[in-house]
């Protein structure tokens, strides 16, 4: 944590973040609660978020082939659409993480937390001047757990054994009991639809603060503010247009010359040069995210934990930040939580470049002969430039590794999950023990490093449904030691969203959660004439 | 494009003016119009009307040689995208996919069907004219190909109503001017522009005009409710972008096979009878050059339609090139295939146009020695 610390007060010495920035991010660390929030509330009663203007974000990650479906959205660009025209019933804090009500009210789990029970708001509009119920709700859910559903929520809502409207509140039980079964239900694929959006998935008729008013595949969408929004603390500005851009430097001159206010996905390697336009902001925010080396815990050679203890010590985590993520990012500690996690295990030791190390770890485990490395571009951005990178400093221990560049088409398919030593990436969950359950449990489709072990899944499952805060964050140790330890995840860092907007662009939340202020950006910012 | 193949040489440019300087595209193919292909029909009464109509038995025979062009064509994308590593179902859904997902997309767009009962189907529906639905938007191809083809075109036109005469009169301002100082300015120019990647002609002109000027229009972005000024405007710099990219290659082409007309004798005759420079060249070389000029034209025009899928992104211009990549990269065979099908027709169909029109401009063509 206090490298954290350290971290945040570093940014603002060397001038990349303000103090409203330093003030959400350390409250989002738990770094001194109470002072954070005096000196938060006074810097947002400074702020008053201005009404009304056009509001344009040109966007990379959409394509001619995006469906509005909520359900199917995978691009960056319906990941931000879907948030101004749906609302979920439950959403994430910005800055903690935590579940906060939207179209739930309110809810109530059993003593077991197995049966959960939801007050849904009321008086809440569809754009087409329906109201909002609970058969919409409950029909909305069904949808998305159907098997025969091509949804992207599909895993999350597999736990959920019934849907159920009991006198006008939602109830959910579930097959086991999970105390974070809130912000399961704050994935972005969870859109209410009015009837559950079986009759036409594609409409984008919701609850948002902005109404659809028209849409491009690949090209552009363009809203309206809805006036009967039942949230006034939101959706500022009178209409938005997100245009896709997926070239870096087409996104970049828009930005600068001022025809769009905000940019996604800026290049680590050219931020210092848009860094000196004048009118330019850089909005870094630290995330869950994360780069990836991953081997197969049951495959030769990397079936031996000698050899993964080899290959983790001779990562120059530093370097890798330095140069790949051009200093926006942290260094990772080989299991996938960071500090902006809730119920974060601090304290364990730093895992740090050892050839030293590594050499004995290499030495024990016998092996001889290089390593082959699978890795691509599409694994993350400048996959292979780290590949290279890792392979110097591998070097230096007397470890040969073998870079295979692998075609980015079929990347994820072919290679990997498949092969047994490769780069990825990451996302992030809302929870620590979506993370593990999506990616670190036996059973698990993308348990990508085939880490198999019972003892680790039974801590998960007991974890999950344990009410007692303090036990649980005891579990959460244990199971990322032992993924530190004996997994196969080599995790050199957690990547920054970059992105960057003029300076007329006010009232940026730095959100945890995800990407473009967990994709809310066009509700959340207003513009500074 | 797959389109280029047998139809990219011009096969009737063998006038006076082929063999010469920069001209090796023009390579001759000697009988293609007098000897019917095999498959036609022969006997008297073809070889009467290719002799006595020789414009309409070419048009004719071309259009039955661009429909089974176009049957092959389809059947190599369906062949090549099939090829490529990951279908649609595993490509769609990336890094998210789970093994019931995947599964569902293949049993509901028919993916787990043989390869060749797959092709039949597009084959039944698109001989009919349907080309179905895009398999990840769901929506109507040919609706959302309507929008993209009229975008693509819109700049492709404009763009060659600006290149197609510069190129030309510089051509032949090139000639009279020959080895002297505007000559070689129009070298090098136009070589310094052809030698600049699209893109970075583009980057050039958007740091320029939009960003340290702000006289432009950026992003190139064209939407439905757009007036038409607003959308010239839009498209001010892509079209810029292009005319840098295709002037060179029509001006120099129009040099040389003038150049190289104008080295035969009955030239020097028009000279000795004590014509004027510019008269000789617009009146007696100029159509007999013109065959390659055209040709040359055709193919500029194919790729300002078809090739600038770079110059597209650059300027964030929602075109047909952007569409088919998009397509492409998910596997999203029903929209693949009608883009590859529309961009093969167009290389035909300017081929074809080009072969007519040099018949027309010269006479001696449309009787092959």
């Amino acid at each position: 944590m206090s490298d954290y610390k350290n971290y945040l007060a570093n940014q603002v010495k060397i001038g990349k973040m303000n103090r409203r920035e330093f003030m959400g991010r350390a409250m989002a660390a738990g770094i001194a609660l109470s002072s954070a929030s005096t000196l938060f509330a006074a810097s947002a009663a400074a702020q008053e978020p201005k009404r009304g203007g056009h509001l344009k974000l040109g966007l990379e990650g959409g394509s001619a082939t995006d469906a509005l479906d909520p359900a199917k959205a995978l691009s960056q660009v319906l990941f931000c659409v879907g948030r101004n025209w749906g609302d979920l019933l439950v959403e994430s804090h910005p800055l903690t993480g935590a579940a906060v009500p939207a179209l739930a009210e309110s809810w109530e789990p059993s003593p077991d937390a197995a049966v959960w029970t939801f007050k849904i708001r009321k008086g809440v509009q569809f754009h087409d001047g329906k109201e909002l119920t609970i058969e919409d709700v409950v029909k909305t859910l069904q949808r998305h757990t159907d098997e025969k559903s091509e949804s992207g929520a599909l895993g999350v809502m597999k736990s959920i054994k019934t849907i159920e409207n009991k006198g006008g509140d939602l109830v959910l039980t579930l097959t086991e009991g999970n105390a974070d079964l809130p912000l399961l239900l704050s994935d972005y694929h969870l859109i209410i639809q009015p009837g559950g959006g079986y009759d036409n998935p594609n409409a984008a008729i919701g609850t948002g603060p902005y109404k659809l008013t028209s849409f491009e595949a690949g090209v552009r969408a363009t809203f309206e503010k809805n006036p009967n929004d039942w949230n006034p603390n939101r959706g500022y500005v009178d209409s938005v247009e997100i245009i896709n851009m997926n070239d870096a430097t087409a996104r970049i001159a828009a930005l600068s010359s001022g025809q769009v206010h905000y940019i996604n996905r800026v290049d680590p390697k050219t931020v210092a040069l848009l860094k000196r336009a004048p009118t330019v902001e850089i909005l870094s925010t630290a995330g869950r995210g994360h780069y990836v080396f991953i081997m197969h815990c049951d495959k030769a050679p990397f079936d031996n934990n000698d050899l993964r203890m080899a290959l983790k010590y001779a990562m120059d985590r530093e370097n890798m930040v330095q140069t790949i993520l051009g200093g926006y990012g942290k260094v990772g500690n080989d299991f996938p939580i960071n500090s902006t996690y809730a119920l974060f295990p601090e304290g364990i030791e730093q895992r740090v470049y050892d050839p030293d190390k590594a050499a004995f770890h290499y030495k024990k485990s016998g092996h001889s002969g290089p390593v082959l490395l699978r890795t691509s571009d599409v694994a993350f951005p400048g996959a292979v430039d780290a590949a290279v990178l890792y392979q110097a400093s591998a070097k230096k221990a007397g470890i040969e590794i073998e870079v295979k560049r692998e075609p980015g088409d079929g990347y994820w398919s072919n290679v990997w999950n498949v092969q047994p030593f490769s780069t990825s990436y990451w996302g992030g969950r809302p929870t620590q023990d979506q993370m593990y359950s999506t990616a670190y449990l036996s059973t698990a489709d993308w348990n990508d490093t085939k880490f198999k072990r019972p003892d680790f899944d039974k801590i998960l499952l007991e974890a999950r449904s344990e009410l007692d805060e303090t036990k649980r964050k005891e579990m959460y140790r244990t199971m990322a030691m032992m993924v530190r330890d004996e997994g196969g995840l080599i995790l050199p860092m957690f990547n920054d969203f970059v992105n960057a907007s003029t300076k007329q662009v006010k009232g940026y939340v730095h959100d945890i959660g995800n990407d473009m202020s967990n994709g809310y950006v066009a509700t959340r910012v207003w513009l500074d004439a | 494009m797959a389109g280029g193949g047998p139809i990219t040489g011009p096969a009737l440019s063998t006038g006076p003016a082929a063999g010469g300087e920069g001209l090796s595209q023009s390579a001759p193919v000697p009988g293609a119009l007098v000897t019917p292909p095999t498959g036609v029909v022969t006997g008297t009464f073809w070889r009467r009307f290719t002799l006595r109509r020789p414009l309409a038995a070419l048009i004719i025979q071309r259009l039955g040689l661009s429909v089974g062009l176009l049957f092959a064509v389809s059947l190599m994308i369906f062949g090549g995208v099939e090829a490529l590593p990951g279908d649609f179902a595993t490509t769609y859904l990336g890094q998210s996919a789970t093994p019931q997902a995947v599964e569902n997309i293949r049993k509901d767009l028919g993916l787990d069907k043989p390869l060749t009962e797959r092709y039949l189907n597009w084959l039944g529906g698109a001989v009919k004219g349907d080309f179905g639905t895009s398999w990840a938007s769901k929506n109507s191809v040919s609706e959302q190909i309507g929008n993209r083809l009229g975008n693509s075109l819109f700049l492709a036109f404009f763009a060659a109503l600006v290149s197609v005469p510069l190129a030309v009169a510089l051509g032949m301002l090139a000639v009279q001017y020959r080895n002297r100082l505007p000559d070689k300015i129009i070298n090098v120019v136009s070589l310094a522009a052809i030698s600049l990647p699209e893109f970075f002609v583009g980057y050039l002109l958007i740091l320029f005009f939009a960003v340290q000027l702000g006289v432009a229009t950026f992003p190139a972005t064209v939407y439905d409710s757009m007036g038409f000024g607003e959308r010239l405007s839009a498209i001010a710099l892509p079209v810029a972008t292009l005319v840098l990219v295709v002037l060179a290659h029509m001006m120099r082409m129009t040099r040389a096979a003038i150049l190289n007309v104008m080295s035969s004798a009955y030239v020097e005759t028009a000279e000795l009878k004590g014509l004027s420079a510019f008269r000789i060249i617009a009146k007696h070389a100029a159509p007999n050059a013109v065959a390659p000029v055209i040709n040359v034209i055709a193919l500029n025009l194919a790729y300002l339609v078809v090739g600038v899928v770079v110059v597209e992104v650059v300027f964030v211009y929602p075109g047909m090139g952007q569409y088919m990549v998009d397509a492409v990269t998910v596997r999203d065979m029903p929209v693949v295939q009608a883009c590859g099908l529309i961009f093969a027709a167009f290389y035909i169909f300017l081929n074809m146009a080009a072969d007519i029109l040099a018949i027309l401009a010269n006479p001696r063509l449309r009787h092959p020695r």
